[in-house]
């Protein structure tokens, strides 16, 4: 126990205080240094877990918490319903949504409502996932895509269509109607595989 | 409370805590009382209870004897020795609520995203303090088709309804409009229309509002947004002088909807559903963001604030100037308009009356209206309410559901001098008076009355000479109050704040030289003119024959007069200085142009019918526009003299300062009411009220609301129609001088004399397209 001289700091009563000294260790000695050395020396031996990024991308754990992705069902009317459970549940308020109405006309999704605005903030968002956990219909999932950095802030505001998901073989690409003779209940339950010629309004 | 009802006091024990209430008190409010909070659906407190959700079942022992089961606490009332224990203190009554939330959930849908009630919604809410965590039910969900519209505005999601009733007890018990009604029987039984008659009330919003599930919902807001979305502004209604409170829910900048506040001695927990649903007004036009100058080839071009204030300084300031605003103005822009119409230009040439008028209201308004109070409370204890040019259901919804109730609750007489026996009038089982359009005088001078009764006088009462005199007499005579009841939230504030040419603020009359001191020492000017000012038809005339230069004109439709034509040549003629939000008649007819805020966007205060401040702040805070008041201080300081009002607070503040005239009030001189006129056999004298929904401006952009309206047609009596072989649906031609309509006839209940026909409504624009107002003559032919 050394006596050390405290601040001269008499608000704060400081030389109340005890002050303990840490003792340090003794040399390593030879030994030591070598011991230490061996490692580096050692690795020389490996192969490098370092990749030349840009140029070579090393995949990400399977589960990793990326950029987002809307998804459709596979005829190619998006599952997003534009409830805003993910908003709600969004810690750092990155998502915005606004819903609108299905019109026969102007189909987006199975049901009755669809997301007509969906954006997440890329400044904000903080890839917690809770998002994903609040998800309904299982519209919203994270992909393992991490390259999230751009020059201004607008660009890092991603629209819906930044989101969606690619189409798919036998998707279509909305508005188009429902799979005939389906409703909203077969799509969550799987019943449609892929896009009906009914479907292709298009054509 | 009375002496009386404190002597009824039960006491009663609820949870092992005693609590006193009035005798008839249902044990769920008294359990609210001890702030014990009984899960509920269908109980509303100001509908009779029904007890069909079972939610809010307890134990109840009274005098050592317990009830052999769990009762419904919504029913019963407090009686004295009761012993309730609600499921705080009963596991009995904690299992029988679970096990009825566990009932009601077996048929509710699991779409709580989807729904609109998610997130306010009461089901959501007591699911979570009394449901299971997981369900217990494997069996397939009752469904329905969905959603049904059951009026263009107003959405069943039969699915998701717990048959509470609520909807259905409001419109029978509250509107008297029974057009739902619960259909078939078992897990079948639903919410339903009769297959002709879609929800077309006036009130339909409440039962959206009330529905404690998402089962009832209004189109315009549905999937727009969630409740944690919107901000919430405590707002005042700015559609007539009811003064209902409300809510105003903005999500980013943009109004959503909104809903009904609560207010118990204005319009208790309801509202209309212009009121809830036309606001989109402030967004669907065109707003005018910038000044305009009409610059020398006689074309509108933008300017900036100091120009376009400078330009209007300098023609206030060249010409005799008059004052015209209109009758949607805020108490407190209303008094800025008054004190610079004194103050800057130096005239009483004001009126806030910018419809059909006559001296003889003029005279009316000063001698028994302004500084008067009769209220809400008055209508509560009247024994007979005369209505006179005033259908309430149409011109005052608010009034209607306080008349409704107390008839209702004892058979208050109403009795409604009118040519026409309107719906409201009809469901009020009201005394028809039948008149000719004009004659109203007469029958009014004919009625007795009580010191306990209440006149309510519209203003169409000034359509029809010596109405307004008669009334006056009537009123003298037997001691009865009278209110006036406008139809523009903004009227009643402009008068109390001098917004008309013969009283100065605060109800003092101009030709007063001690109310002209008063004012004269407050605004810090040497005097006030002594003579009463022009009212607005003598301001256009005025105009058209050059005594006056010029305009400064606030929020007017110069085509809402059975003249128009001399008003649009007056606009024409003069130098006008328009404030406005969307152009206008007015302002494309302006010298200079100068935009202003909408309701939501500023705050103020308006004076309903009573004469009872409704004070708003802006919903929405981040627009530029300024408020009149503001922009009339910018005219003022331009021209050199100073307003002294720069905010909203600072006019409130000296309004109050000034307070009210104590000293004599104007007398009023009686009118004659005009000769009834001979008529040939195609001639009938026309009589028309506005539609709650109709064509008016404040009801732009609402198409679904639109679509509740009632339909436009002509009304003739049977008699007439049996002379001229006109039935139900015939085709009949109205036409003046000026031009003519043709609508559908209807044969009901109205004065052999008269024709009626809405005044604004789809097809049938009186003033612009007749020219004739009421008591006009009118030459029908059957096509």
């Amino acid at each position: 126990m050394a006596e050390i001289e405290a601040f001269k700091n008499n608000d704060r009563d400081l030389k109340k205080v005890e002050f303990t000294q840490v003792d340090q260790p003794g040399s390593v000695g030879f030994f030591g240094h070598a011991k230490g050395f061996w490692v580096t020396f050692s690795t020389i031996f490996k192969k490098p877990e370092t990749v030349e990024y840009p140029e070579v991308k090393a995949p990400t754990q399977e589960r990793f918490h990326g950029r987002h992705q809307l998804n459709r069902h596979p005829d190619g009317l998006e599952k997003c319903i534009g409830c805003e459970l993910c908003a709600w549940a969004c810690p750092a308020d990155a998502i915005y949504v606004e819903g609108a109405d299905n019109t026969e006309e102007n189909r987006m999704s199975p049901g009755e409502r669809y997301g007509k605005v969906y954006q997440i903030n890329y400044l904000r968002c903080v890839f917690c996932g809770l998002c994903i956990e609040a998800c309904p219909t299982r519209a919203l999932t994270m992909t393992n895509e991490y390259e999230l950095a751009d020059d201004s802030r607008e660009k890092l505001i991603f629209e819906k269509e930044d989101l969606l998901g690619p189409l798919r073989a036998g998707m279509l690409m909305p508005p188009h109607p429902m799979y005939p003779e389906m409703n909203d209940t077969n799509y969550y339950k799987g019943d449609v595989t892929q896009a009906h010629p009914s479907q292709d309004v298009k054509k | 409370m009375t002496t009386a009802e404190i002597t009824d006091l039960i006491t009663v024990v609820i949870d092992g805590f005693e609590v006193s209430v009035p005798k008839g008190t249902l044990v769920i409010r008294a359990a609210e009382q001890l702030g014990i909070q009984i899960p509920r659906f269908c109980d509303h407190p100001l509908l009779d209870p029904v007890g069909a959700c079972r939610q809010c079942l307890v134990d109840i022992e009274i005098n050592g004897r317990a009830f052999p089961k769990p009762q419904a606490s919504c029913t019963i009332p407090v009686e004295p020795g009761m012993i309730v224990k609600t499921q705080l203190t009963s596991i009995v009554a904690d299992k029988a609520q679970k096990g009825v939330m566990e009932l009601l959930l077996i048929n509710h849908p699991l779409d709580c995203p989807v729904c609109d009630k998610g997130g306010e919604c009461p089901l959501q809410n007591q699911a979570m303090s009394t449901g299971r965590s997981e369900t217990r039910f494997e069996g397939v969900k009752r469904t329905f088709d969905k959603p049904i519209n059951i009026s263009s505005q107003v959405l069943l999601d039969r699915e998701r309804c717990v048959l509470c009733a609520r909807c259905t007890r409001f419109s029978d018990q509250i509107a008297s409009d029974p057009f739902i009604t619960l259909n078939e029987r078992g897990a079948l039984q639903q919410v339903g229309i009769y297959e002709k008659a879609p929800f077309k009330s006036y009130f339909s919003g409440n039962a959206v509002q009330i529905c404690p599930v998402g089962a009832l919902t209004g189109a315009s807001y549905r999937f727009r947004a969630r409740p944690f979305d919107l901000v919430s502004t405590p707002s005042a209604c700015e559609h007539c002088a009811s003064g209902c409170d409300m809510r105003t829910d903005v999500r980013r900048g943009k109004t959503l909807r909104r809903l009904a506040g609560d207010d118990a001695s204005v319009n208790e927990e309801w509202n209309c559903d212009k009121g809830r649903w036309a606001f989109k007004y402030v967004t669907a036009v065109d707003r005018l963001t910038q000044p305009l100058i009409r610059d020398a080839s006689g074309e509108l071009v933008q300017a900036s604030w100091p120009e376009a204030l400078a330009a209007a300084a300098k023609g206030l300031k060249e010409n005799s100037s008059a004052v015209l605003v209109g009758g949607r103005a805020t108490h407190e822009d209303a008094y800025g308009y008054s004190k610079f119409a004194r103050v800057a230009l130096g005239t009483n040439d004001i009126d806030f009356r910018s419809r059909i008028s006559s001296d003889e209201e003029r005279e009316f308004l000063a001698a028994h209206v302004v500084g008067s109070s009769t209220t809400y409370r008055d209508i509560d204890r009247a024994d007979h309410v005369l209505l006179v040019g005033f259908e309430p259901e149409e011109e005052s919804p608010i009034v209607f559901l306080r008349l409704n109730k107390q008839f209702r609750k004892r058979a208050l007489k109403v009795s409604a001098i009118a040519s026409k026996l309107s719906i409201g009038v009809e469901k009020l089982n009201g005394d028809f008076i039948k008149v000719a359009p004009g004659q109203e005088a007469l029958a009014i001078s004919k009625q007795t009355l009580t010191s306990l009764s209440v006149i309510l006088v519209g203003e169409r009462a000034s359509e029809s000479a010596g109405a307004l005199s008669a009334v006056a007499a009537l009123a003298d005579s037997s001691g009865a109050k009278i209110a006036w009841i406008p139809r523009r939230a903004g009227e009643r504030g402009a008068l109390e704040a001098g917004a008309i040419g013969n009283l100065l603020p605060g109800g003092r009359p101009v030709q007063d030289p001690a109310a002209r001191v008063d004012i004269a020492a407050l605004w810090n000017v040497a005097s006030i003119p002594s003579d009463n000012g022009r009212s607005s038809d003598e301001i256009y005339a005025g105009v058209n024959s050059g005594a006056i230069g010029a305009l400064l004109v606030g929020g007017v439709d110069p085509l809402d007069g059975v003249n128009s034509a001399d008003a649009l040549a007056a606009l024409d003629k003069a130098f006008v200085v328009s404030l406005e939000i969307a152009p206008s008649e007015v302002s494309l007819r302006a010298d200079v142009v100068l935009p202003v805020a909408a309701i939501t966007e500023k705050s103020g205060s308006f004076l309903n019918w009573e004469g009872r401040a409704r004070a708003f702040d802006a919903a929405v805070s981040d627009s530029l526009n300024r408020s009149d008041l503001r922009v009339l201080s910018m005219i003022a300081d331009a021209m050199g003299v100073s307003l002294n009002l720069s905010t909203v607070t600072s006019a409130a503040k000296e309004i109050s300062t000034l307070g009210k005239w104590d000293g004599a009030r104007i007398s009023m001189q009686a009118v004659s009411p005009s000769q009834s006129p001979v008529l040939n056999s195609d001639q009938f004298i026309l009589n028309s009220w506005r539609r709650l929904l109709d064509l008016g401006t404040l009801q732009k952009g609402e198409e679904n609301l639109a679509g509740t309206a009632r339909q436009t047609v002509a009304v003739i009596s049977p008699n007439r129609a049996k002379t001229l072989g006109v039935t139900n649906g015939d085709q009949l031609k109205i036409s003046t001088q000026q031009g003519s309509v043709t609508l559908a006839a209807l044969v009901e209940d109205i004065h052999d004399d008269a024709i009626w026909a809405p005044r604004n409504s789809l097809g049938s624009q009186l003033l612009v397209n007749l020219g004739a107002g009421h008591g006009a003559i009118v030459t029908v032919v059957k096509l």
